[in-house]
């Protein structure tokens, strides 16, 4: 079991989490060619080390999270709120 | 039920067929039929559609109703009142092999052939020569080649970005598969349903075990072990169709690193390296496609062009849009079952 540490809840299973997926991915703007939005839609960097993905926490806050993961060992260093404005008030909170 | 899918896994289960003798060693393969139940009107439906065409394009399928269903396997839960069983569509010619015996019947037939296989040898870099591979740097040395293939489940990623070529439609995700201790025989077919979010395949080995699993672990990783939900969904799976399982103790359970695609179908096709080819991308359904992901692959690396069954099968048919085995569940590699 991963333990991941919500910043709404406290430390919790991962069973209680929905994985999302790359939390890095940067969407191009409207106009942008079919072959940016093909790679941003469709092509993954799926990093074999520690990445940054989304987790929703369904089963407890229904809150977003960014958390930073190895995909190899499954340690975590961080987890943040995903919206930015929530990360500094986390933050301020501490 | 797209062009060339179907024609490509029913070459590979006629390959299956004979594979023993041309391998010259016994991979144990039995068809013992592949039974996947239906829990409602509306599935039978869609099954008797998916299996009507089949038929019609020469592949053996069947429904089996529920009476019939109940003679072939008297001890399936029927009396599920939220999911009843009311039937099952079966392709007879389907099976299993053992899988161990597969690995070393093609390594032993490939080295008879001429073909070297290096053990314990890392790929750790390529030297590149006028925009073609030159050369592969491993962990033993350098290796020389015209025409280099790609064939790594599960690390075609970490290849792909060490030959710097970017990034692929894909993700590594684990999928665990179970093993029980030996019973007296049980089970005769290899069962398979996904009703009410659960995904449960069963059969029995010539050893008396019961192998099973289910889902993904549901998240991107590396790891080649399984975690404990998914242990626990894939039991309440088999409990939910197979009672008598209860009291039996599973011996191991493990997990594989699978190469997740972004639409759940594989790649046999050429790279933007002219001498490099690939193919990857085999979801949960690599298993069944070994023998014809050979046999295509290798027309494709002597003939520099994909044969008409696998010419979809690109990393250029996400951006022109072209389908080719969709169930609808978007772009996200977890989800294609």
């Amino acid at each position: 079991m991963i333990r991941i540490n919500c910043p709404y809840c406290g430390e919790r299973d991962h069973s209680e989490f929905s994985y999302g997926g790359d939390a890095t991915i940067n969407y191009p703007s409207l106009d942008a060619s079919e072959k940016e939005w093909t790679e941003a839609i469709f092509f993954r960097k799926n990093i074999k080390g520690f990445q940054f993905e989304t987790w929703h926490h369904s089963n407890g806050c229904r809150m977003w999270l960014v958390v930073e993961r190895s995909t190899v060992t499954h340690e975590i260093k961080s987890v943040k709120p995903c919206h930015p404005d929530l990360q500094k008030v986390v933050e301020n909170n501490k | 039920m797209m062009p060339g899918n179907h024609e490509f896994y029913e070459h590979s289960l006629k390959l299956w067929e004979n594979l023993s003798h041309e391998l010259n060693y016994n991979v144990m393969f039995s068809q013992r039929a592949h039974v996947s139940l239906f829990h409602s009107p509306g599935a039978k439906d869609s099954v008797s559609r998916i299996y009507n065409i089949m038929r019609l394009h020469g592949t053996d399928a069947e429904l089996w109703d529920l009476k019939t269903l109940k003679k072939k396997i008297p001890h399936l839960n029927y009396h599920n009142s939220r999911f009843p069983i009311l039937g099952a569509a079966v392709q007879k010619r389907a099976g299993n092999a053992r899988h161990d015996a597969v690995a070393w019947g093609y390594a032993r037939a490939a080295d008879t052939l001429g073909v070297d296989i290096l053990q314990n040898c890392e790929v750790t870099g390529f030297t590149r020569k006028n925009g073609n591979i030159e050369s592969i740097q491993t962990s033993r040395g350098i290796i020389k080649g015209k025409k280099i293939g790609f064939a790594v489940a599960g690390n075609t990623s970490v290849l792909w970005q060490m030959a710097e070529l970017g990034n692929l439609p894909i993700e590594s995700h684990k999928l665990q598969a179970f093993v029980s201790e030996a019973v007296k025989p049980l089970l005769d077919q290899v069962v398979v349903y996904g009703v009410g979010g659960a995904h449960f395949y069963i059969s029995q080995s010539d050893k008396g075990s019961m192998v099973f699993g289910g889902d993904l672990d549901w998240y991107k990783s590396y790891a080649q072990r399984g975690n404990l939900p998914m242990v626990q969904d894939v039991a309440e799976a088999a409990m939910a169709i197979f009672p008598s399982l209860g009291r039996i103790r599973l011996l191991r359970h493990w997990a594989g690193v699978m190469d997740m695609t972004m639409d759940g179908s594989f790649f046999i096709c050429k790279t933007p390296i002219s001498n490099l080819y690939l193919n990857a991308g085999w979801n949960y359904g690599g298993f069944k496609a070994s023998p014809a992901s050979g046999w295509y692959f290798a027309d494709l690396i002597a003939n520099e062009s994909p044969h008409n069954y696998v010419q979809n099968h690109n990393l250029e048919r996400f951006e022109k849009g072209i389908n080719i085995d969709e169930r609808g569940a978007g772009p996200d590699p977890k989800l294609h079952g």
